[in-house]
């Protein structure tokens, strides 16, 4: 039997049966629509974190106080350290060669008040470094000045969702607040931004590094953020810090260091899981419009029998009746 | 042309076994008229789906043109149907997606004969039934006795020189059998072998050689003598 009989018989076949072959063919189509649906959804958000990721800088270290055998995921809020990591630690820290931009976080919640409208947010105390590693800037006004580092200053940089609490649609630069129990000038607002690693930055509060030491009455920071040079080797760089944590605090190592692409790598190795997961379940999809051919072949080669009988009878041999129900399966396909 | 000897044939029915043909000889030349009658259950179906090599004995030989179709394999005996024999069934067995025309030129397509010999060859078939104009109908616009001319149609257009009728009038009305009768014969005096199983005793009675059977096996030969069988012998 030739090619063009062979698709001239099937087409009749499909045109005798428009019902099945319609709905054979809605079956199919749902099986592959969820399998590529579904796996691109998981590559989707893949990509979406690491873009996440790429916003926050391309060469990030965190320094964490406290020794903790982890990568990635999210460190403890507060965590309670023995030994805390200082200003004069970080300070040493960013005199490491590779370092570009090192910024000291110390974190705590205050009350943010102007007249009677108060509210209590999130307060970084840290310095004009900050902006410059995690790629963000103000959007209007000031950043927080290089002397911040050194001296406390008694200005701040709000969030725009804080501006808007406090001030409504009035001008807040050069106006003061209430931050906790002292008096801060506003000299900027942060530029419009959603959430960053869990952090929502249009309700925060900037101040400088040496202010929230005294607000807080702490010495103890947060966590330390720096940017590496591209070029420099962040194996290299990591075990630096740790030798002059090492040498600073008496022998003990007792920081973590968290870089991005440990984070990044921690997210796409869960990303990959599900990513596959979801393509496991779709599959299943696949796998029923499959067997749905295979029973739709099944009956209509019981229905059939007859018309095999007859093939048979005039000559046809098993191979070219094969051939027919075979080539059916594949058109439809 | 053909010869068998001691054909048994056993079907399980459910649990118990049915022996559908017990030690049948036959032998059968070229150019034969020959009807099988019997009751039903007696084995006529059975011995033509075997001399049309649809079916193999459990033992017994059988030749055919002198070609012992025993070690024929699946796909030689499909090859040896097409070329050498025609079927005309009783409820014709046509395909209904397919026109009067497609019927026909379904053995062709299969032997994989080029498309303009083809339409050549079916027009001539269908012409040499009366058919012409009903070429390009499907079967449920044809009568009954329509129908068993396309399948005898389409079981001549490889120029079978064997014909094998399963009761070819049974599903029709006495007019209409009597056309599909006058057609089967014609192509008889042309020289075809025909072997027709039917209930029918009159249209038995036509045949030049009839055979009874029952229970399995040959009852009556019409030519069953000796000398008979050696001149069918000689033939082969």
């Amino acid at each position: 039997m030739q090619l063009y009989d062979q698709l001239t018989f099937n087409r009749q076949i499909f045109l005798r049966h428009r019902m099945r072959t319609f709905l054979l063919l809605l079956a199919v189509a749902i099986g592959v629509a969820s399998v590529i649906l579904l796996t691109s959804l998981g590559e989707g958000a893949r990509r979406y974190i690491d873009r996440e990721f790429s916003a926050l800088g391309n060469r990030l270290l965190v320094v964490l106080p406290g020794r903790k055998e982890t990568t990635g995921g999210a460190p403890p809020i507060y965590g309670s350290v023995p030994r805390d990591l200082t200003l004069e630690d970080a300070n040493a820290l960013a005199r490491i060669s590779g370092v570009l931009a090192m910024a000291p976080i110390i974190a705590g919640t205050t009350s943010v008040a102007r007249g009677s409208r108060s509210r209590e947010v999130i307060t970084l105390g840290t310095t004009d470094a900050f902006f410059r590693v995690r790629k963000m800037d103000v959007g209007s006004g000031a950043r927080l000045t290089a002397r911040s580092q050194t001296e406390a200053l008694a200005i701040c940089v709000l969030g725009i969702t804080l501006k808007r609490e406090l001030f409504g649609s009035e001008r807040a630069l050069g106006e003061w607040v209430r931050v906790g129990d002292r008096r801060m000038r506003v000299v900027g607002v942060l530029e419009e931004r959603g959430e960053s690693l869990g952090l929502d930055m249009r309700d925060l509060l900037l101040i400088p590094v040496r202010t929230a030491e005294q607000l807080f009455d702490s010495p103890g920071l947060f966590r330390v953020i720096m940017d590496i040079a591209p070029s420099a080797d962040s194996a290299r760089i990591e075990q630096k810090i740790l030798d002059t944590i090492g040498h600073r605090h008496d022998g003990d190592q007792d920081v973590t260091v968290v870089s991005q692409d440990a984070m990044l790598a921690a997210f796409n190795n869960i990303l990959t899981a599900v990513t596959l997961a979801i393509t496991a379940i779709s599959s299943i999809s696949l796998l029923v419009a499959g067997i749905l051919i295979m029973n739709i072949s099944l009956i209509s080669v019981s229905q059939r029998r007859s018309e095999i009988g007859l093939l048979k009878a005039i000559g046809a041999n098993s191979k070219q009746i094969k051939q027919l129900f075979v080539g059916e399966s594949l058109m439809l396909i | 042309m053909i010869k068998l000897e001691s054909i048994n044939k056993t079907y399980l029915v459910g649990e118990s076994p049915l022996r559908a043909l017990r030690d049948v000889s036959l032998s059968i030349s070229a150019g034969e008229y020959l009807s099988i009658m019997g009751p039903s259950g007696s084995g006529k179906s059975t011995l033509l789906n075997m001399i049309g090599l649809l079916d193999r004995p459990d033992s017994g030989r059988y030749w055919f043109d002198q070609v012992a179709t025993e070690t024929l394999n699946e796909e030689q005996r499909a090859q040896m149907r097409g070329e050498n024999i025609g079927f005309i069934f009783q409820s014709f067995h046509l395909i209904n997606r397919l026109t009067a025309f497609e019927n026909v030129e379904l053995p062709l397509m299969l032997a994989r004969q080029p498309i303009k010999q083809r339409r050549k060859k079916v027009a001539e078939v269908l012409a040499m039934v009366g058919l012409t104009p009903r070429a390009g109908h499907k079967p449920n616009q044809l009568s009954g006795g329509q129908l068993q001319r396309v399948a005898i149609a389409r079981a001549i257009v490889m120029r079978p020189r064997l014909l094998l009728a399963d009761e070819p009038t049974g599903n029709l009305d006495s007019h209409s059998g009597r056309e599909v009768i006058d057609v089967l014969e014609k192509l008889n005096n042309d020289g075809i072998t025909l072997i027709m199983v039917t209930h029918d005793q009159q249209l038995g009675d036509r045949a030049k050689r009839h055979i009874r059977m029952i229970d399995g096996g040959v009852d009556s030969d019409s030519r069953h003598h000796p000398e008979a069988l050696e001149d069918a012998d000689a033939a082969l």
